[in-house]
């Protein structure tokens, strides 16, 4: 399986990397979301998970999110926004853009693998 | 990315003495991993600047921040997910119906409540699941006063947050407060807190129809494990529903309890007064 880690933050990107690695992910990272459009058209195969910050320059985690919902393609793919945008509106703008999960930062590395067991792509109970 | 001895040690040290959790050196990565967020979230950009940081300045909010991140305990929302899986699919239809036809309320009882995330979890699998015009009461309970007092003030942090609630609920029945997440009148409604000693005898409550006893037992020699079943026992209505933490069983305890046939969780059901033969016990 195939996870993108999408962050401006090199830091970000290796503690997630990390994580997905521990739970059995390949991982492919993105300094932001205009990265992970470019990576994602040079390749047929589709990421079964996407970790995407919300602020990040040239095309930020919502507008990503929002553009990979557009394409049919990538319809198996899950998308959790990992952010530190906390408001209650900007979760319902994310789910509504069709995200399926939302994580804020800080987190613990469980929050993500509890995340991922709701939505199926870990077992319940898998550590990292 | 290893952390520099020195910081490592001195994270380590005001940890243990604030909370007596020891973080040995191979959590150095759990230490980063749950530090780097804290460091952005306060423009740092990285570890050692925010170790930097704990030591220059005298900031109390920034130590209990730093303390709170690397020892959140094992509370989560829908621990284990299974339990509630079962109670929506199976449970509570059941029990539903039949207290619609009683004409009486659904009674849940969450007896180790801890900080709340169980009795609001059970309220959430409620009020999702529950058909219109069936009633319920939620009694949720722990020995200790200072959870009660948490549960009850329904606020939460962040990263307690972060911890198996599907951002489609927290959006649902939550409210933001700050830096903190309170739950909201929807789960507040029917649902009552209690101190209650599960070692002692149990003060009036009712009878239930499901009752949560989870990572409670673990703590207990036998004979006080039955003595806690044997006082469940009595609340609860013939046929009643007892879940229990996933490593936790009534074998060897008592006998009055059946296993349910999911063999994902640690549910019970109470026999009826003539025993079940075995295999036609459980789910049904």
């Amino acid at each position: 399986m195939l996870a993108m880690v999408i962050d401006d933050s090199r830091a970000m990107r290796l503690i997630l990397r990390r994580i997905a690695s521990g739970l059995g992910f390949d991982v492919q990272e993105a300094g932001n979301g205009k990265e992970a459009m470019e990576y994602l058209d040079s390749t047929d195969q589709v990421p079964e998970l996407a970790l995407v910050d919300w602020n990040m320059p040239e095309m930020n985690g919502l507008e990503f999110v929002t553009a990979v919902r557009a394409d049919a393609k990538f319809r198996n793919m899950t998308l959790m926004m990992v952010t530190t945008e906390s408001e209650h509106s900007q979760i319902v703008r994310a789910l509504a853009a069709g995200a399926h999960e939302y994580v804020i930062k800080p987190f613990t590395p469980e929050a993500i693998t509890e995340k991922l067991a709701l939505l199926g792509l870990v077992q319940d109970g898998a550590n990292v | 990315m290893t952390l520099p001895t020195a910081d490592f040690t001195y994270i380590a040290d005001m940890v243990r003495k604030e909370s007596a959790i020891v973080l040995t050196p191979a959590k150095d990565y759990l230490v980063q991993a749950r530090l780097l967020p804290v460091a952005q979230q306060h423009g740092l950009s990285g570890v050692p600047q925010l170790v930097s940081e704990l030591r220059t300045r005298n900031d109390p909010q920034l130590r209990q921040q730093v303390v709170e991140a690397l020892t959140t305990n094992e509370t989560s929302w829908f621990r284990d997910n299974d339990p509630y899986r079962l109670l929506g699919s199976t449970v509570l239809p059941e029990v539903a119906a039949a207290a619609r036809a009683a004409n009486r309320p659904v009674r849940i009882w969450s007896a180790a409540c801890s900080t709340g995330q169980e009795p609001y979890s059970i309220a959430i699998v409620l009020r999702e699941n529950l058909p219109p015009g069936v009633r319920y009461e939620l009694v949720a309970s722990d020995l200790s006063a200072e959870m009660v007092a948490r549960a009850q003030a329904g606020r939460f942090s962040q990263l307690e947050m972060n911890r198996g609630l599907p951002a489609s609920l927290l959006v649902r029945y939550f409210d933001r407060e700050g830096a903190h997440w309170r739950v909201g009148p929807d789960l507040r409604r029917d649902l009552s807190f209690n101190r209650i000693n599960l070692a002692a005898p149990l003060p009036a409550l009712g009878t239930f129809d499901i009752v949560f006893i989870r990572n409670v037992l673990i703590y207990f020699d036998v004979d006080t494990k039955r003595g806690v079943l044997d006082r469940v026992r009595r609340l609860l209505r013939p046929g009643g529903w007892l879940f229990l933490g996933a490593a936790e069983t009534t074998m060897g305890v008592t006998s009055e309890f059946v296993r349910a046939q999911d063999a994902k969780t640690s549910a019970y059901r109470l026999r009826v007064a003539d025993p079940a033969p075995a295999g036609a016990a459980g789910v049904r």
